[in-house]
Order: C-alpha cells, then sequence, then structure tokens
C-alpha cells in the first residue's frame, strides 16, 4: 500500500471518530432522564446536596463548555469518571474488558471457522439437500432473537442437564485450591454464553461464504482452471477460496469490531461482567461518562477494524492496491 | 492414424423441462496441424460440442453416445480421474480471455507455470522459465508473468490466454471465441498469431465463432451446425464457393460484401427452434426457402457432394433431391 493512501486512511478514520463521539455526545444528552435524579434517589437529600451534586460533576454549565471540557479532557487521556461507580471511567472499563474479549473474541473464532466451513460446503453441495439444509439453518439461528436463544440454552443444558451454570463468571463463595480449578470453573461458565454467540453469529458467515462462493464457483477462471486438468480440491483451495474471501475479510473486520463493545443481550442474559452488561447499566444510570467511554471504545475498535480490513484488502486482492 | 476422430457423438443437458440436445449425432475428423471452424448461431451447439471433447460440460450436461477418438484413445467412456490427465496435456483450451477467464488474484505468470508443473512434472524454476519463453513466443515480455490480470490490456489478456493454452504443447487447441471480444486490430494480429504457431508445432486447432469472415482466413474446414447438427462440413472452398446447404446459404448472405452496394444484410427470418421439442423431419425447415413437404417429415441425412464436401438436407446444391 503506497504511504499516501496510508495517510489519507489514517487522517478518514480519526474524522470518523472525532464525529462519532460527537453524535455520542449529544445523542445521550437527548436522552430523556437525568443522572442526578438517579443518583439522589436517597430521599434524604437536600436541594443543597444535590445542587453540589451538579456542580462537582460539572452538570451546571452549559452543554457547549461540558462538551468542550469532554474533548478537552480527552485529549489528555482522561475518561471522566463515572457517576455511578464513582471512579474513574478507565479503570471501570478496564475491569470489564477482558471477560468481554474472551467470550465474544473465542465466539468470533469459533463463528468464522464453522461459518466459512458450513458455507463451503453448502456451496460445493449447491442445490442438494445439504445445501438446503445448512442454509434453512443459517437463516434460522441468523433471524433468532439473542437473548430467546440464550434462555432456551440455559433452559436446556443449565435448568434440565445441569451440565453448566446459568449465569455469572465464577462461582460465587468458592474457595479454589489450585489455578487450574479456578480455571476450570471460568471455562465452565464461559461455554454457554460462548456457543449462544457463535450461534447467532455462524448464521452470518455461512450466508455470506455460500453465496460468495457459489458466484465465484461459477465464474469463467473456474471453467479455466477445471480445463488445465486440476482436481476439485486444488480449484477450491488455489482458485475458489482466495476470491471468495474477499467480501468475508470485509465482514470478519467490522464482526471484530463488535468484539470489544461486547453484546448487551448475551452478557445480559448470563451475567457475564463484561462491556455489553457495563453498557447496559450505564444506560439505566444516565452514566454519560461511563456511556462516552465504552461508546468511545466501541467506535474505535470498529474504524480500526476497519481500517485493517482496508489494508488487509490490498493485500489480498491485488486491483486494489492502487 | 487421425489426430481426432470425433464420431456420432450425442451430448444432452439434463435440464428442469426436460433433455435437451445440445450436440445431436455430430461426426467429423482433425488431423495434425489442421484448423477445423465450427460455425453457427447462438445456441446451435458449437461449444458445446468442442467442450465435449476435453469433457468440460458443466455438471447437467452429459455425453451419452458416440466417441471422441483422440490417437485412436476414447475420451468419451474415460472416467474423469483419467481424462484430467489429458486436459490441457493434449486438449487445451483458449477461452474469452479478455472476459474473466483469468483468475483476477493470481500473476498471470503463475496461472501458466501451474499447469506446467501439474502436467510435466517438472521443478517449479523450470516451468517459470517455460512460462517466461512461452510468454515471449506470444510477444508479451516474459517480465510481465509477475503481473495481475487487470494490469493487462483486453488483447494482452487474450495473447496470455493463448500462452497459458500453449504451455503443455497440447495436440488439440480449441479456440472458443477467442477474439470476440476484441478490435478488429487485435483480433487480426491474434488470428495470425495462432495460425503461426499452429503451423509450428503441427497442432490440430478448432475454432468456434460466429464470424464466417475469419472462418475463411485461418481455418482449412469448416463445419456449420444448426440446432445440435452439422449441416454443413467442408473445406473452406466447398462453404463458400460451393455453397450446398440453404443455411450455409443463408449465414454467407448475412455479412456485407464491402465491394457491393451499400445495404443492410439480409439476416435470417425466424428464429432457431425450441431445442427442447424438436419437431420431426429437418430443423431449419421453418426458415428455409427450399422447403418441400418431406422436410417436415424426413429428417435429412449427411450426404456426399464432394471429396471431402458433406451437406445433410433433402435439396442440397450440387446433389439431387433423395426420393
Amino acid at each position: 500500500m503506497k504511504k499516501r493512501s496510508l495517510i489519507q486512511k489514517s487522517i478518514y478514520a480519526v474524522i470518523t471518530i472525532f464525529a462519532v463521539l460527537v453524535f455520542n455526545y449529544l445523542l445521550f444528552r437527548v436522552l430523556p432522564g437525568d443522572p442526578l435524579s438517579m443518583m439522589m434517589r436517597n430521599p434524604k437529600a437536600t436541594p443543597e446536596m444535590i445542587e453540589g451534586m451538579r456542580q462537582l460533576f460539572g452538570l451546571d454549565q452549559p452543554w457547549y463548555v461540558q462538551l468542550y471540557l469532554y474533548f478537552k479532557n480527552l485529549l489528555a487521556g482522561d475518561l471522566g469518571m463515572s457517576f455511578y461507580f464513582k471512579q474513574p471511567v478507565s479503570s471501570v472499563i478496564g475491569a470489564r474488558i477482558m471477560p468481554t474479549i474472551i467470550m465474544v473474541g473465542l465466539a468470533e473464532v469459533v463463528a468464522i471457522f464453522a461459518g466459512i466451513i458450513i458455507g463451503l460446503i453448502a456451496a460445493w453441495k449447491r442445490g442438494t439437500r445439504i445445501d438446503v439444509a445448512t442454509l434453512g439453518f443459517s437463516l434460522v439461528t441468523y433471524s433468532m432473537p439473542t437473548f430467546w436463544l440464550g434462555m432456551v440454552i440455559v433452559v436446556v443444558f443449565s435448568v434440565n442437564l445441569h451440565l453448566f451454570p446459568t449465569s455469572g463468571i465464577l462461582t460465587p463463595g468458592m474457595t479454589y485450591q489450585t489455578t487450574g480449578a479456578m480455571v476450570a470453573d471460568y471455562i465452565r461458565h464461559l461455554i454457554l454464553p460462548t456457543l449462544t454467540m457463535s450461534i447467532v453469529l455462524i448464521g452470518e458467515y455461512a450466508l455470506t461464504m455460500r453465496n460468495t462462493l457459489t458466484d465465484v464457483l461459477s465464474e469463467d477462471y473456474i471453467t479455466t482452471a477445471k480445463a488445465k486438468g486440476f482436481d476439485n480440491k486444488y480449484i477450491l483451495r488455489k482458485h475458489a477460496l482466495p476470491n471468495a474471501m474477499l467480501p468475508m475479510v470485509t465482514l470478519i473486520a467490522i464482526n471484530l469490531g463488535l468484539v470489544v463493545g461486547g453484546t448487551v443481550q448475551v452478557e445480559t442474559v448470563f451475567s457475564w461482567p463484561g462491556l455489553g452488561s457495563l453498557m447496559y447499566e450505564a444506560l439505566r444510570a444516565r452514566d454519560y461518562p461511563l456511556l462516552q467511554g465504552v461508546f468511545l471504545l466501541v467506535t474505535v475498535s470498529v474504524v480500526v477494524a476497519n481500517f485493517i480490513a482496508d489494508i488487509t484488502y490490498s493485500y489480498i486482492d491485488p486491483r486494489v492496491k492502487e | 492414424m487421425k489426430l481426432l476422430e470425433v464420431e456420432n457423438l450425442n451430448t444432452y443437458f439434463n435440464t428442469s423441462k426436460g433433455q435437451l440436445k445440445a450436440v445431436n449425432g455430430v461426426s467429423f475428423d482433425l488431423e495434425y496441424g489442421e484448423a477445423l471452424g465450427m460455425v453457427g448461431e447462438s445456441g446451435c451447439g458449437k461449444t458445446t460440442c468442442a467442450l465435449s471433447i476435453a469433457k468440460l460440460l458443466p455438471k447437467e450436461g452429459e455425453i451419452t453416445g458416440g466417441r471422441i477418438l483422440l490417437e485412436g484413445v476414447d475420451l468419451a467412456s474415460m472416467p474423469e480421474s483419467e481424462i484430467r490427465k489429458k486436459r490441457w496435456k493434449d486438449v487445451s483450451v483458449i477461452f474469452q480471455g479478455a472476459m474473466n477467464a483469468l483468475n483476477p488474484v493470481m500473476k498471470v505468470g503463475d496461472q501458466i507455470s501451474e499447469a506446467i508443473v501439474l502436467h510435466e512434472k517438472g521443478s517449479k524454476e523450470a516451468a517459470k522459465r517455460r512460462t517466461g519463453e512461452i510468454l515471449e513466443l506470444v510477444e508479451i515480455p516474459a517480465a510481465r508473468g509477475s503481473n495481475y490480470p487487470h494490469e493487462f490490456s483486453g488483447g494482452m489478456k487474450q495473447r496470455a490466454m493463448i500462452a497459458m493454452a500453449l504451455a503443455c504443447n497440447p495436440k488439440i487447441v480449441i479456440g472458443d471465441e477467442p477474439t470476440t471480444a476484441l478490435d478488429v486490430m487485435v483480433q487480426a494480429q491474434i488470428l495470425n498469431l495462432l495460425e503461426k504457431i499452429r503451423k509450428e508445432f503441427k497442432m490440430g486447432f478448432i475454432l468456434i465463432t460466429h464470424d464466417l469472415s475469419i472462418l475463411g482466413e485461418t481455418c482449412d474446414k469448416i463445419a456449420v451446425m444448426y440446432a445440435g447438427k452439422i449441416v454443413e462440413l467442408g473445406t473452406v472452398e466447398d462453404i463458400f464457393e460451393r455453397t450446398a446447404h440453404p443455411y450455409t446459404q443463408r449465414l454467407i448472405a448475412c455479412f456485407p460484401n464491402i465491394r457491393g452496394e451499400k445495404r443492410i444484410p439480409e439476416g435470417i427470418s425466424g428464429s432457431p427452434p425450441n431445442m427442447l421439442a424438436l419437431a420431426p423431419g429437418c430443423s431449419f425447415a421453418p426458415r428455409c426457402d427450399r422447403k418441400q413437404a418431406c422436410c417436415e417429415t424426413l429428417e435429412p441425412v449427411g450426404k456426399q457432394i464432394g471429396e471431402k464436401h458433406f451437406a445433410a438436407c433433402h435439396f442440397a446444391l450440387g446433389g439431387g433431391a433423395i426420393e
């Protein structure tokens, strides 16, 4: 990739992030509800206390002054103080980031591999029963409500079969003899949310893979490869897949950006202490700094993931090098 | 022994609407170094006929009868695993490379050398050297082999496609409309190049086109196809100067004569028959001006008119009507 277009793309990325931040800032303030009414639910709070709180968090300033201060602090690396947790936003987010990355990241990896393989088989067996079956599976799981699937999985695997715990990340009150025992408990808790998340994601990957591969397989250069005397496996590996992976890279990049944002539904159903459930808590409390912090993280990771996809693209598709 | 003998070839397509007889009893042969042109309207079966030789049919297509003898060995009954070894090594195809017969994400040189590696079992270096030579043969600098297809012009892509088809020194090269998408100047260059290479390497060449004028210049023999059958087969002189079949006659009349009066060429009224429901008798009868009662009931068989000249018509010129 040329240096100039790299710089150009970086500038676009920064502009995108800035625009999204301004939009997020305004969006949260347009939302009905007042952070102070949530904080001061204590009936004993006097008007003076509420006013003091308002001044402490700078909520007495006009909105544009608040916006200016937000960006000024942001450039200094300060995300502000959470209204609800009474801690710096960065440390609140820091504590919740790993569970999400582990759970959603694992689900993405599983879904990407499974989706590609399912899509590949469906495209290869186009028009057969296998194709119809995988297509049906993909469409059903793709359109299934995530929270509902999560609840069904809890009922089946936890309530009826007693195989896995229903929620949380570690068994409450448990003391572990060894680190190994703790890891094992963590993994037992990890399986169901990851499974739910993977099932929801597989459909999209499988459908995209099937459709692009079906298109690619009907291209003339596949006939050329066949005419050259290559067998089906070689044609699939060397000619069809490199072409079919192009749209997949975009899809994977966009979804990887969302890994950090987590998934509100799955994390809420399984009480998984990640960024998704944090986002939900912050929204309920109208915790503006925390909401902005989480959204900033999501925005940056989506933009960065797209940026990486752009660069990857120029390596795997020679036509976009310029 | 002849290079290629096709005897009574039948290739059918199994479609959801029934069986389509795309190639219906076609016979022809080809000598070493000889060029055969196949001409006809779209959908007449000329491409299917040629692709049947290398068994490159789509999965709905099937060779249901006849023999394809390549140096005496029947390809029609050969299993897929065996035919794969024959493809490109013995029979290669020049597709419309200017379109997308080349893989867009693979270097042109690699696309040529992968076939050499597969069939010649040599080292990668040897294949690379051979790729360079073969590119030079079609007047592309060897260094351009490390370019991608989108960096080539239409004419260069077509020449690269030719280089690819010649990579393993095949005995027969099938050109499936190799110049259709190109402008006239490039077309002439490519056809000259093909003729030179064919004569140099004594290859059999089958040129599929719907452009009669290029056949006259490049081929020794011409097969005119209509509705899955060869309706007339003969040398270039037979076809152009002693035209026997009314369809060939009309086809030739479709090309404007630059020396004659300025006018729109006639065209052939009517349209090709529905290949899924062929009527008995001659398929061309509804569009034919030589039609008699027997044409609608009795299917004409090929009859010999000259030494190498055959026509399937009850009223072929140069021969009388059959009883």
